[in-house]
C-alpha cells in the first residue's frame, strides 16, 4: 500500500521543488529569466512566421548532409556562448576574490561552472562544430551526393543535440558535476558526490556520446567507398585525409569513453567497486581509461583544424599544398602516436622512471610531424600570391600562436618539469593555447572559408577582421598571464586566493576575457551584417575564392544532389585541374537522382533518450523504463519501412541547372 | 563502373554521363561498428585483468566457477553460431523455409544461453557473491553480463528479422540484414571464447 510520499517518490524520484536550482540562486534565476524569455521570444517568433513546419519539414528530419552539418554547426555556436559565459564567470570571480572579498560564485556554485565551461566546450562546442564542418564539407569534396548511411546521419546529429539538452537542463533542474571535466573518482563516486550532478554528466555525455561514434562510423564508410572515381586516396582533398584520420580516431577512442563511463555509473547505481577506495577498487584505473580515449580527443579536434588551415593556405596562395604527400603521413603519424601518449596527463601517479620516460619521449615526438606540418604551410606560402582574406588572418594567427602553444606542450612532457608544473595554470594556459589558437581558430577560418558554398553568400570581411584582432589579442591578454601564475605555483581550480601580489595577473586575464567577448560579438555582428548585406556578398559563380578541391565545381549554396554528374578525378587539386584543363560544364543528358527520404525517426529517439536520461538522472524509474522501451519499439518499427529513398525527377534538375546557368551567364 | 566520355589526351574527362552507383557500404560500416563494440570489451577485459584478482577477502574464481556447466553454456553459444552459419546457407540458395527453420534453431540456442547464464548470475548472487562484493565480481558481472546483454539484443534482432523475412522474403534488402546479424553474432561466439579463456579457464586453474 502506498502512502502519499512513497507515490511522490515513484511518480518524482528525487526530484522536488528544491531541486529548481533558480529557486534559491539569485545568479540561475535571472539567468533563468532571460533564457525563459527569450526562449518564449523564439518560439513564438516561430510560430507567428509559421516556420514550424519548414523547420521540421527542410531541416529536422532532413537526412541531407549539407543541412546536418549547418545544424550541427548552429549548435555548437549556441553552445559556445553558454560555455563563453562560464568562462567569464570564472574570470570576473578570480579576478576579485582576493584576501577578505570572497568574490560572488561560493565554492560548490564555482565548481559546478569550471566543469561545465570544459564539458560544455569540448563535448558541445568544438566536437559539433568539427562534424559539422566534416559533415559538409567532405560528401561535396569527394564528389558524393551525401554520406553513406544518410538516416544515422540525422539521427547522430539529433542525439549531439539530446546530450546537449540534458546538459542545459541541469543548469536550471538540480544543479552539474562539481568534480573537473573528467570527473575523476572517487570524488565523482557515490560518496563523495551524492547529487544528480555527476548524474547529469554521465547521461550527457553518454547520450552524445552515441551520436559521436555513429557518425565516426557513417564518414570513414564514406571516404572509403563513396569518393568518385579516380580519385584515389593520395588524390583526396588534405581536408578529406584529416576527416579520415578524426573519424578512425573517434570510432577507435569514444567506444573506451563509453565503456569507462558505464563503469562509473554501475558504481554509482548499482554498488560496484571499480572505483572506489575500498573493496578491491582502483580509481586510478579509471583515470587511465579516461585519458586513454581523452589524448586521442584533442587530437580529434586539432586534425580536422589542420585540414582547413591546410585547404586555406594553399587556396589563398595560389599553389599546390608543398608536401601533400609528407602532409598524409604526418598525419597518419599523429593519428598513431596519439594512442601512446596518454599517461603523461598524469605522470605524478607515480608510475616510475622507465614508464615516465617512455610516455614523455613518445609525447616529445608528436611534436615532429606537427613540425613537418607547419614547415609545408610556411613552404607553402613562401613565394606564392598571398590574399589576406579572412580565412587567411587566421591561418597565419594560428601559426603563430599554434607554436607557442606547441612548445609549452613540450616543456609539459618532461615528466620532472611537470611534477612542479601539473594541475598548475600553466598547463590551463598550454591547452588554452592549442584549442583555441588550433581548434577555434581553425573552426572560424573553416567558417570563413566555406560559409559562401554554404549559403551563397561571402561574410563580411570587415567584421570578420575585428573578430579576428579581438580574438588574437585577447587570446594574449586572457593565457600569457596563466603561463605566469603556473610558474609561480598556482593551481587551478580555485575560487578564491589569499596572495594580493598575484590579483594584477588575473585582471590581466579578465581584461583579455572581455577582449574575447569583444570577438565573439564581432563574430555575431559579421553574420547579422553580412545577412543584411547579402545581395552585395553574392557568390554567383560557387567558386568565390578561386579555390582548388570539387566542393567548389558545384554552385552556392549546392543543389540537393550536389553533382548533376559524378565527376571524374585526375589529381589532388581536382577543380583547378579541372579550370585548368578547360572543363565544360554540361548542359544536357540529365538523368533522374535517385535520392534518400526525409525521416523523423531521429527526433523521436532523440526525445525518448532525453527522457531515459532524465528518469535515470532522477531516479524516475518507471520514466526511464517506459522511454527505453519506447526507443526500442520506434527502433523497431523504424526497420519495417523498406521504401526510404525516392528519384528527383530530371526536369528538376534540368531546371536547377538551367537557372545556374543562366546565372553564370549574367556573372559573365 | 559505367561508361565514361571517350578519353582524349588534350580533354580528359571530367564527369560521367551515367549514373554512378557506389559499392554499397553497408558491411563495411558494420564491420567498422563491430570493431567499436569490440574496444568496448577490450575496456572490460582490461578492466578484469587489472581489478581480476583484488577479491577484497572475499570468494576467488576457483570458489565459485563451475565450469561444466559453463561448458554446457559455451557449447549453447557454439552451437547457435553453427545454425547460424545454415542459415546463411540457406538463404544463399534462396530457401526461405530452410532459413528460418536454422534461424528459430539459433534462437532457441541463444535463449539457451541466457538462461543458463542467468541461471548462474542467481546463483551466484543467491550465495553473497554479487557484484557489490569485490572489483573481482564487479569486472566479472560486468564483462559476462554485457555479452549477454548483446547476446539478449541479438536475440530481439533475430525475432525482428525472422518475421520481416516472412513479411518480405528473402529480398536483397533482408539478405544484408542477415548478414549484418550474421556478423554480430558470429562476433559475440569470438568475445565469449575470450570469456572463456581469461576468465573462467584461467580463473579455475591458474
Amino acid at each position: 500500500m502506498f502512502t502519499n510520499t512513497n507515490l511522490m517518490e515513484f511518480i518524482f524520484g528525487r526530484l522536488s521543488w528544491d531541486s529548481l536550482a533558480f529557486t534559491h540562486e539569485p545568479i540561475i534565476l535571472v539567468t533563468f529569466i532571460a533564457v525563459a524569455f527569450g526562449g518564449l521570444a523564439v518560439l513564438g517568433a516561430l510560430t507567428y512566421f509559421r516556420l514550424w513546419g519548414y523547420l521540421w519539414k527542410e531541416w529536422f528530419t532532413s537526412v541531407d548532409h549539407k543541412k546536418i552539418g549547418i545544424m550541427y554547426v548552429i549548435l555548437s555556436l549556441i553552445m559556445l556562448l553558454r560555455g563563453f559565459a562560464d568562462a567569464v564567470m570564472m574570470r570576473t570571480q578570480q579576478a576579485i576574490a582576493f584576501g577578505g572579498n570572497e568574490g560572488y560564485l561560493p565554492p560548490h556554485h564555482y565548481d559546478q561552472v569550471f566543469t561545465a565551461h570544459g564539458v560544455i566546450m569540448i563535448f558541445f562546442f568544438a566536437m559539433p562544430i568539427v562534424t559539422g564542418v566534416m559533415n559538409f564539407v567532405v560528401p561535396l569534396q569527394i564528389g558524393a551526393r551525401d554520406v553513406s548511411f544518410p538516416f544515422l546521419n540525422n539521427f547522430s546529429f539529433w542525439m549531439t543535440a539530446a546530450g546537449a539538452v540534458i546538459i542545459m537542463l541541469s543548469l536550471f533542474v538540480g544543479e552539474f558535476a562539481r568534480t573537473g571535466w573528467l570527473a575523476y573518482p572517487p570524488l565523482s563516486g557515490a560518496d563523495y558526490s551524492p547529487g544528480v550532478g555527476v548524474d547529469y554528466y554521465i547521461w550527457g555525455l553518454q547520450v552524445a556520446g552515441v551520436g559521436t561514434t555513429l557518425s565516426g562510423i557513417n564518414l570513414i564508410a564514406t571516404i572509403v567507398k563513396m569518393r568518385a572515381p579516380g580519385m584515389t586516396m593520395m588524390k583526396m582533398p588534405i581536408f578529406t585525409w584529416t576527416s579520415l584520420c578524426t573519424n578512425v580516431l573517434i570510432v577507435a577512442s569514444f567506444p573506451i569513453l563509453t565503456a569507462t563511463l558505464v563503469l562509473l555509473t554501475l558504481d554509482r547505481y548499482a554498488g560496484t567497486n571499480f572505483f572506489t577506495n575500498d573493496l578491491g577498487g582502483n580509481p586510478m584505473m579509471y583515470v587511465n581509461l579516461i585519458w586513454i580515449w581523452g589524448h586521442p580527443e584533442v587530437y580529434i579536434l586539432i586534425l580536422p583544424a589542420f585540414g582547413i588551415f591546410s585547404e586555406i593556405v594553399s587556396t589563398f596562395s595560389g599553389k599546390r599544398l608543398f608536401g601533400y604527400a609528407s602532409m598524409v603521413y604526418a598525419t597518419v603519424v599523429i593519428t598513431i602516436l596519439s594512442y601512446l601518449v596518454w599517461l603523461h596527463h598524469f605522470f605524478t601517479m607515480g608510475s616510475g622512471a622507465s614508464v615516465n620516460a617512455f610516455f614523455g619521449i613518445t609525447t616529445m615526438i608528436i611534436s615532429i610531424p606537427t613540425g613537418a606540418k607547419m614547415f609545408n604551410w610556411l613552404f607553402t606560402m613562401y613565394r606564392g600570391r598571398i590574399r589576406y582574406e579572412v580565412p587567411m588572418y587566421w591561418t597565419i594567427g594560428f601559426m603563430v600562436t599554434f607554436v607557442i602553444g606547441g612548445m609549452s606542450g613540450v616543456m609539459l612532457a618532461v615528466p620532472p618539469a611537470d611534477f612542479v608544473l601539473h594541475n598548475s595554470l600553466f598547463l590551463i594556459a598550454h591547452f588554452h593555447n592549442v584549442i583555441i589558437g588550433g581548434v577555434v581558430f581553425g573552426l572560424l577560418a573553416g567558417v570563413n572559408f566555406w560559409f559562401p558554398k554554404a549559403f551563397g553568400y561571402k561574410l563580411d570581411p570587415f567584421w570578420g577582421k575585428m573578430s579576428f584582432w579581438f580574438w588574437l589579442i585577447g587570446f594574449y591578454f586572457a593565457f600569457m598571464p596563466l603561463y605566469v601564475l603556473g610558474l609561480m605555483g598556482v593551481t587551478r581550480r580555485v575560487n578564491h586566493f589569499e596572495d594580493p601580489s598575484l590579483q594584477i595577473w588575473f585582471v590581466i586575464a579578465a581584461f583579455g576575457a572581455f577582449l574575447i567577448a569583444l570577438g565573439i560579438g564581432s563574430f555575431v555582428i559579421q553574420l547579422v551584417v553580412s545577412f543584411f548585406k547579402r545581395e552585395q556578398l553574392r557568390d554567383t559563380t560557387g567558386d568565390p575564392w578561386d579555390a582548388r578541391t570539387l566542393e567548389w565545381s558545384t554552385s552556392s549554396p549546392p543543389p540537393e544532389y550536389n553533382f548533376a554528374f559524378t565527376p571524374v578525378v585526375h589529381d589532388h587539386d581536382s577543380w583547378y585541374d579541372m579550370k585548368k584543363r578547360g572543363y565544360v560544364r554540361p548542359l544536357e543528358g540529365f538523368k533522374p537522382i535517385h535520392m534518400p527520404k526525409n525521416t523523423g525517426t531521429g527526433v523521436i529517439l532523440s526525445a525518448l533518450s532525453v527522457a531515459l536520461a532524465f528518469g535515470m538522472i532522477w531516479y524516475m524509474w518507471w520514466l526511464a523504463a517506459l522511454s527505453f522501451l519506447g526507443i526500442l519499439v520506434v527502433s523497431i518499427a523504424h526497420t519495417f519501412n523498406y521504401k526510404r529513398d525516392y528519384y528527383i525527377p530530371a526536369e528538376t534538375v534540368v531546371a536547377t541547372e538551367a537557372a545556374r546557368t543562366k546565372q553564370l551567364a549574367e556573372q559573365a | 563502373m559505367s561508361e565514361t566520355q571517350a578519353v582524349s589526351a588534350e580533354k580528359p574527362t571530367f564527369y560521367l554521363t551515367e549514373d554512378h552507383h557506389p559499392e554499397n557500404s553497408t558491411m563495411l560500416g558494420f564491420w567498422i561498428y563491430l570493431m567499436s563494440d569490440c574496444l568496448m570489451f577490450a575496456v572490460l577485459f582490461a578492466t578484469y585483468a587489472v581489478l581480476g584478482r583484488n577479491y577484497a577477502a572475499g570468494p576467488s574464481p576457483a570458489d565459485l566457477f563451475d565450469l561444466q556447466l559453463v561448458a554446457i553454456n559455451t557449447a549453447m553459444l557454439l552451437f547457435s553460431s553453427i545454425t547460424y552459419g545454415f542459415a546463411m546457407l540457406r538463404m544463399e540458395k534462396g530457401d526461405k523455409g530452410g532459413t528460418l527453420g536454422w534461424l528459430v534453431l539459433t534462437l532457441m540456442f541463444g535463449l539457451a544461453f541466457l538462461g543458463i547464464e542467468l541461471y548462474e548470475f542467481h546463483h551466484l548472487i543467491h550465495e553473497g557473491a554479487g557484484p557489490q562484493r569485490s572489483a573481482f565480481l564487479s569486472a566479472f558481472f560486468t564483462l559476462v553480463g554485457t555479452h549477454g546483454l548483446h547476446v539478449t539484443f541479438g536475440c530481439i534482432w533475430l525475432v525482428t528479422l525472422m518475421v520481416q523475412v516472412m513479411q518480405h522474403g528473402l529480398i536483397e534488402a533482408n539478405r544484408r540484414r542477415l548478414m549484418c546479424l550474421s556478423m554480430f553474432w558470429h562476433f559475440l561466439d569470438v568475445v565469449w571464447i575470450g570469456v572463456f579463456s581469461l576468465v573462467y579457464l584461467i580463473g579455475v586453474l591458474g
